[in-house]
């Protein structure tokens, strides 16, 4: 799923302040499920909103809402009404739903309210970890389901590096060495021989390197 | 003599048999190349060959390559390092052309420090090709005379290829087999991470011989002298990759502060006499950071001196 962090408070205020009104928005999807930014906060940071507007003297009137997913056309039925007349949006959707909607209401301003941060698992209860980069030509088949692009700081493909350092990542004790868990893995499916195959260089026009990506289903 | 392939001085002594001595200069983080020269000048005599670090640390410096220029004109063997931190594919196969271009024969080819480390942690970074592909690049360059692209190279770069080990990282049980990775990837020469743990780095060599990669590619034991007992915890405690074992940090200890300097010399050079014995050491990487006027003495003292005369 895709993770993001709400933006510092503040940071928010400057962006919506300025407007007479504003609709609060949640996306009740991926960024729900990290608590950041499903119609329940949409709501909690609505109120936080009216409460600076009024401590300020602002006058600014703030509508909370949300619909269960801001990239697909079909889920904004019903809230089509409220968005056509709101004077902005603070949107609570990842990156990409705020772009969906900027290019959806074309000469309504949408303000993200979140940034969004990685692509990642739920690995226990309120913790949430970066497990892809999208790099459109996955590799997990021969690193044991281990993605060196992501975890690796240095995304190699014929690691580890020799900051590996009993089992974490010489960027911080914190942060796992994605290649030890590699080895890890290779070594209980029995496959640790294969470890010493070269990775040929990888092919980075299929990531974002090679410009936006999409793709089209020819029969819809 | 094993027939030499490029014109790297390196290269010509390690093949002629002799345990060679290479060391290591950082360029400054200012535009005059006189301190790199004066480096250059204190262990020009006592050495073969003299890598440059390029941007160690992920702190900016001058760039190896320019360095390496300097060095060549005073006509020493410079050896380049090259991270793939900070150049992409284009970059680098340019940049090891330009060093050719210079008669610059000599590449160790790195991953290199994470930038969070340096002085810029905000930079991106590339890492678009790994540290045994660009040996790969190098290789190919020079042995098939080809771009990564296929395009022909007319006069490709004569450069002897080099890579570095880390004996110390973990997981131990994949040194060995890395290793393996560097030299089928076509690494030449090996650098190892500086020594302090010599039984664990003899265990390594156990295992490099057993898999006789010692008479594929010629292996550089790295030496750093510590100059205080600070200087060996702190490599103990911080920085990664770093074996330093408890005795050698008492044995620091137990000197007076003012000799401890002396103390760390004789360390090196009682490592480099041990480990001159291993079978498959094919000479020392003596890495005196910021300290190269003790170069001469560590290797001195070592019985590595005089260098042998081989044109
Ligand atoms: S290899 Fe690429 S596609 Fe596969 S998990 Fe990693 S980033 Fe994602
Ligand atoms: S320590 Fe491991 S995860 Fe970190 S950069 Fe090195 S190989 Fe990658």
């Amino acid at each position: 799923m895709i993770v993001g962090e709400q933006k510092p408070f503040e940071e928010i205020w400057e962006m919506v302040k300025d407007h007479k009104q504003l609709t609060v928005f949640g996306c009740n999807t991926c960024v729900a499920v990290c608590h950041q930014g499903g119609n329940k906060e949409a709501g909690i940071l609505a109120a936080q909103l009216r409460m600076r507007a009024s401590q300020d003297d602002v006058d600014i009137e703030i509508i909370d809402s949300g619909i269960e997913r801001q990239c697909e056309h079909e889920f904004f039925e019903k809230t089509e009404e409220l968005v056509q007349k709101s004077e902005a949006v603070l949107s609570l959707a990842c990156g990409i739903g705020v772009q969906f909607m900027a290019t959806k209401y074309e000469a309504t301003p949408i303000y993200p309210a979140l940034n969004t941060t990685f692509l990642g698992d739920v690995p226990e209860t309120g913790v949430f970890t970066e497990k892809c980069q999208a790099c459109g030509d996955c590799v997990l088949g021969v690193t044991g389901g281990v993605c060196p692009v992501s975890r690796c700081a240095k995304r190699l493909f014929n690691g580890p590096c020799g900051g590996s350092t009993t089992g974490k990542c010489e960027i911080s004790k914190e942060t796992e060495c994605a290649w030890q868990l590699v080895v890890d893995r290779l070594e209980a499916l029995g496959r640790l021989d294969t470890y010493e195959k070269v990775m040929p260089l990888k092919d980075w026009s299929k990531d974002r390197s090679g410009g936006p990506r999409s793709f089209k289903l020819e029969d819809f | 003599m094993a027939a030499t392939v490029t014109g790297s001085k390196l290269e010509r002594v390690l093949k002629s048999g002799h345990q060679a001595v290479t060391s290591e200069c950082g360029p400054p983080r200012s535009s005059d190349p006189a301190h790199i020269k004066e480096k250059g000048e204190l262990i020009k005599d006592h050495v073969d060959s003299i890598n440059v670090t390029d941007n160690q640390t992920s702190v900016t410096r001058l760039c190896s390559l320019a360095a390496c220029i300097h060095l060549k004109g005073m006509g020493l063997d410079p050896v380049l390092q090259m991270v793939v931190r900070d150049r992409n594919r284009i970059a680098l196969q340019s940049d090891i052309l330009g060093a050719a271009s210079f008669g610059i024969n000599n590449i160790l080819c790195l991953s290199g420090d994470h930038q969070s480390f340096g002085d810029s942690p905000q930079a991106s970074n590339v890492f678009d090709l790994d540290s045994m592909q660009l040996v790969q690049t190098v290789r190919h360059m020079r042995d098939e005379g080809k771009f990564l692209s296929g395009d022909e190279i007319k006069v490709p770069p004569s450069m002897f290829v080099g890579a570095a080990a880390n004996p110390f990282g973990d997981p131990f049980k994949i040194r060995v087999p890395r290793l393996a990775k560097k030299v089928a990837s076509g690494a030449e020469f090996i650098q190892t991470q500086c020594i302090y743990n010599l039984d664990k780095f003899e265990k390594w060599m156990e295992g490099v011989r057993a898999r006789g990669l010692h008479e594929e590619v010629y292996i550089l034991a790295g030496i750093t002298p510590l100059r205080s007992v600070g200087m060996a915890r702190y490599l103990q405690k911080n920085v990664p990759g770093m074996d330093v074992p408890d005795e050698l940090i008492e044995r620091m200890k137990g000197v007076d502060k003012k000799k401890q300097a002396d103390e760390g010399i004789t360390i090196a050079v009682e490592s480099i006499q041990r480990l001159k014995e291993v079978e498959g050491v094919a000479g020392f990487h003596v890495m005196a950071i910021e300290w190269e006027e003790k170069v001469p003495e560590i290797v001195e003292r070592s019985g590595l001196y005089p260098r042998p005369q081989i044109d």
